[in-house]
């Protein structure tokens, strides 16, 4: 049999635009940074050097030394991980605990939902940054606490956001023909239905990614990240603010970090989205 | 036929669509024209531009769209100099537009009164006072109940056929000369379809003239005086619509002609069936009624009772809203009736919990109308055919031989296995649930309008991709269709349902030439006919 008709011609992928492969190129560097720091700098980012301190950017310090002589670039290479891992970590289980929750309270009928969504929306009505300084009161100082507390201020949108699209998809026909096939109902579930519900909210995890950042560097500004002397961009712009008369680039270039960092997630985030919005189209 | 200037006139007519890669050349160059009180129709399928020359012709062809032609002239006056104001005043006062989806072009947050009344008020057809009274008049005059009530209701308030006609009313509110109708009865049941082409046809006897776009043959040949084939863009054949209907010169014509199926008219070689074919599934008494927002209560089956025996189909037809699809979604066991139970190989849905029920599912598979809703949007081709085999853990090397004979079934070339469903055609997306469905070796495939969503002529090669697989595998179907064609093409027995009920059942040949229920004689005598001489059975 011939086939008269025109296939439909294959959507091209779609490329992004300058600015998101100058992000990705950042992230690249970020990532490298976080896992091998010694790649870009033999400086020990802790060697104090009170003879130089204060120092502007230098051929030897190439973005200058802070109030105690140590090197700021240095810092900023070996700061990507603890700044960086914190966000990232509450991010992913800030995910992970909202695909569950939001899975679990569309699919377990009324009186799951209800006690799910309600604790949802008591977490969602504590400021967020209240909710952390609790958690974090309550477990202790520290990079771990901070990124439990973190996570729970992000799990609920992420909960809410995946409940609604389970029950978007769990009305489309591929899951009562999934059904159909023979499968076991969870089976279904995570064949099926998850992987079609959780897309709206990588990209929005990408797009939050920055403010996690954001807000974990706060943290360690009021002390409650990173204990000192790790190198980490928060408190770096925190150690730097009672000479700011005298140096600038103690401040600035930290802060240079995190706007960068955050400025790459959202633009590779923006991106991820807009592709996700066209494919779901 | 007026010998005089025709009303509209159009030559060279090209419109493109310019994106950002390519630019898509829609309509390449057609001409035509209509006299004053004519009926003239474009006939074609999806894609062809049709739609685009009919919006080309009211200045709404889209932003993107370039158009141009050799001469486009509305009683003298040439269309192409109008700026965007004379435009807007053309419209609806002296051309009128009438589209499909009526319940998308009525403002929902307004009454149909002042739908049909805006017309007259932006075009001061009457004087103010006696608008709302004109309104009724129009509203009587499309053959509306009630008009009064009706003027109060909002669109989501009425049925399809309503909603339809108050579009008419509301399109020939200001007396236009013209009345461009773009699909007007697609998306309505066959009887009601019967209703609105006769206010349509009435409409045209005081002079108004028409142009009328659809892909159903049918339709046109009950409508038009004057037919336009089109395809990719150009007219390939056109004539007085019983010339080009009854002597079709063009290739395309004739085989758009002969993929149209009509009741009593056999185009495809049903298999043999088998003499002492068992029993696979059963449906006995089933009901099920849905409670309505407010007290209302909807009996969608009321005591339905039918078997399925082996390698036959069992057609089940009927209006939108007799419960046939409810019915389908009880046989697959996806929907728990109120009383009454289903019998897949004699043991009921109910009786089965757990693993039975899920190795009873895989005997029964479903086939719907949108493909693209019923296959994961993430999966592959190779991926989806897979998928049911992986369920009874066949191993890899089978589940590809499986997969090629799959394709090998439904006429689908291997190059596509690595496509999502989306790049598919509409054809092959349909292909490749059938295979899907196949898959597992079911008993019997349940086909809710398996091919109402396509053009003519994809869907005579899918009917008969349906017909040689059941030759060949000797699968049942229970395929529920509205389209009286379709069901007479495929089925070997038939079910009549009305309102939840089964009013008449039986062998499709007797069913289809001596009625005995009045619904399904009406049913019948409502199908639009191509030709009337070659009408072979009586309504």
């Amino acid at each position: 049999m011939t086939d008269t008709e025109l296939a439909v011609p294959r959507p091209r992928r779609t490329t992004g635009g300058t600015a998101f492969w100058i992000g990705v190129a950042f992230l690249v560097l970020l990532a490298a940074a976080v896992v091998f720091p010694a790649l870009f700098t033999r400086i020990d980012p802790n060697a104090a050097d009170l003879l130089s301190t204060l120092r502007p950017p230098s051929a030897a310090h190439w973005l200058g030394t802070d109030q105690n002589g140590r090197d700021i670039f240095a810092r900023i290479v070996y700061g990507a991980r603890p700044s960086l891992v914190i966000g990232l970590g509450a991010t992913v289980l800030a995910l992970a605990g909202g695909i569950v929750l939001g899975t679990a309270a569309a699919q377990l009928g009324r009186a799951g939902d209800q006690v799910i969504s309600r604790v949802l929306d008591v977490l969602l009505s504590v400021p967020g940054l209240l909710l952390v300084f609790l958690v974090v009161a309550v477990l202790g100082i520290g990079s771990a606490n901070a990124t439990i507390g973190l996570a729970l201020v992000g799990l609920p949108g992420f909960a809410r956001v995946v409940r609604a699209e389970v029950i978007r998809v769990r009305g489309a026909h591929y899951v009562e023909a999934a059904l159909g096939l023979g499968w076991r109902r969870f089976t279904v579930i995570v064949r099926h239905l998850v992987p079609n519900a959780v897309g709206p909210i990588f990209a929005l995890a990408t797009v939050g990614l920055g403010s996690m950042i954001v807000a974990s560097s706060s943290l360690s500004f009021v002390g409650l990240g990173p204990q000192p002397p790790t190198a980490e961009w928060g408190a770096m712009l925190s150690g730097s603010r009672d000479y700011l008369v005298l140096a600038w680039w103690p401040a600035v270039f930290p802060g240079l970090a995190i706007t960068l960092a955050v400025l790459a997630f959202t633009v590779a985030g923006q991106h991820l989205q807009r592709r996700i919005d066209r494919r779901s189209r | 036929m007026n010998a005089d200037v025709p009303l509209l006139s159009v030559t060279g007519l090209e419109v493109s669509f310019a994106s950002r890669r390519d630019t898509v050349r829609a309509v390449r160059g057609v001409s035509f024209e209509i006299g004053r009180g004519q009926i003239v129709a474009i006939v074609g399928e999806s894609g062809s531009g049709k739609s685009v020359t009919a919006r080309s012709l009211v200045g709404l062809a889209g932003d993107n769209a370039s158009v141009r032609a050799d001469t486009l002239t509305f009683d003298g006056a040439d269309l192409r100099e109008f700026s965007a104001a004379r435009w807007r005043a053309l419209r609806g006062s002296r051309i009128g537009f009438v589209l499909q989806d009526a319940l998308g072009s009525l403002d929902p947050l307004r009454h149909i009164g002042s739908e049909i009344a805006e017309p007259l008020r932006e075009h001061r057809t009457v004087p103010a006072r006696s608008v709302p009274g004109e309104v009724l008049r129009l509203l009587a005059e499309v053959g509306v109940p009630e008009p009064d009530r009706r003027a109060r209701q909002y669109s989501h308030e009425l049925s399809g056929g309503l909603r339809q006609r108050a579009l008419i009313a509301s399109a020939i509110a200001a007396g236009p000369e013209l009345l461009i109708a773009d699909e007007p009865t697609t998306a309505l049941d066959v009887t009601v379809q019967r209703h609105v082409l006769e206010v349509l046809r009435d409409r045209t006897r005081d002079g108004t003239a028409m142009l009328l776009i659809s892909h159903d043959l049918a339709v046109v040949s009950e409508l038009a005086d004057h037919v336009y084939v089109m395809k990719d863009g150009r007219f390939v054949e056109d004539g007085p619509t019983r010339m080009v209907l009854d002597a079709p010169r063009h290739p395309y014509t004739r085989a758009l002609l002969a993929a149209v199926p009509v009741p009593g008219v056999r185009a495809l070689r049903r298999p043999e069936r088998l003499a002492q074919a068992g029993t696979v599934l059963e449906a006995k008494e089933l009901h099920k009624t849905y409670r309505l927002p407010g007290r209302a209560r909807l009996t969608a089956a009321d005591g339905v009772s039918f078997a399925v025996r082996a390698g036959e189909t069992l057609g089940i037809v009927g209006e939108s809203g007799s419960g046939k699809t409810t019915v389908g979604r009880m046989l697959m066991g996806l929907l728990e009736p109120d009383s009454g139970k289903v019998e897949v190989d004699g043991r009921p849905w109910t009786a089965l919990r757990g693993a039975g029920r899920r190795a009873a599912r895989r005997r029964i598979q479903m086939i719907y109308q949108d493909p693209l809703s019923s296959l994961d949007p993430r999966y592959t081709a190779r991926q989806l055919l897979e998928e049911p085999l992986q369920v009874t853990r066949t191993p890899a090397a089978e589940r590809r031989r499986r997969v090629a004979e799959l394709l090998d079934y439904v006429g689908l070339s291997a190059d596509l296995l690595g496509r999502r469903a989306r790049e598919l055609s509409g054809g092959q997306r349909q292909r490749l649930a059938i295979a899907r469905a196949l898959a597992g070796e079911p008993d019997v495939i349940v086909c809710d309008e398996p091919v109402s969503a396509l053009d003519v002529s994809v869907q005579a090669q899918v009917l008969e991709v349906l017909n040689r697989v059941q030759a060949r595998l000797g699968v049942a179907y229970v395929f529920i269709s509205h389209h009286l064609g379709v069901i007479y093409q495929i089925s070997d027995r038939v079910v009549v349902m009305n309102k939840g009920e089964v009013v008449e059942s039986g062998d499709v040949e007797k069913v289809f030439t001596a009625p005995e229920h009045p619904y399904t004689k009406s049913l019948l005598a409502a199908v639009p006919r191509i030709s009337p001489e070659a009408e072979t059975i009586p309504g």
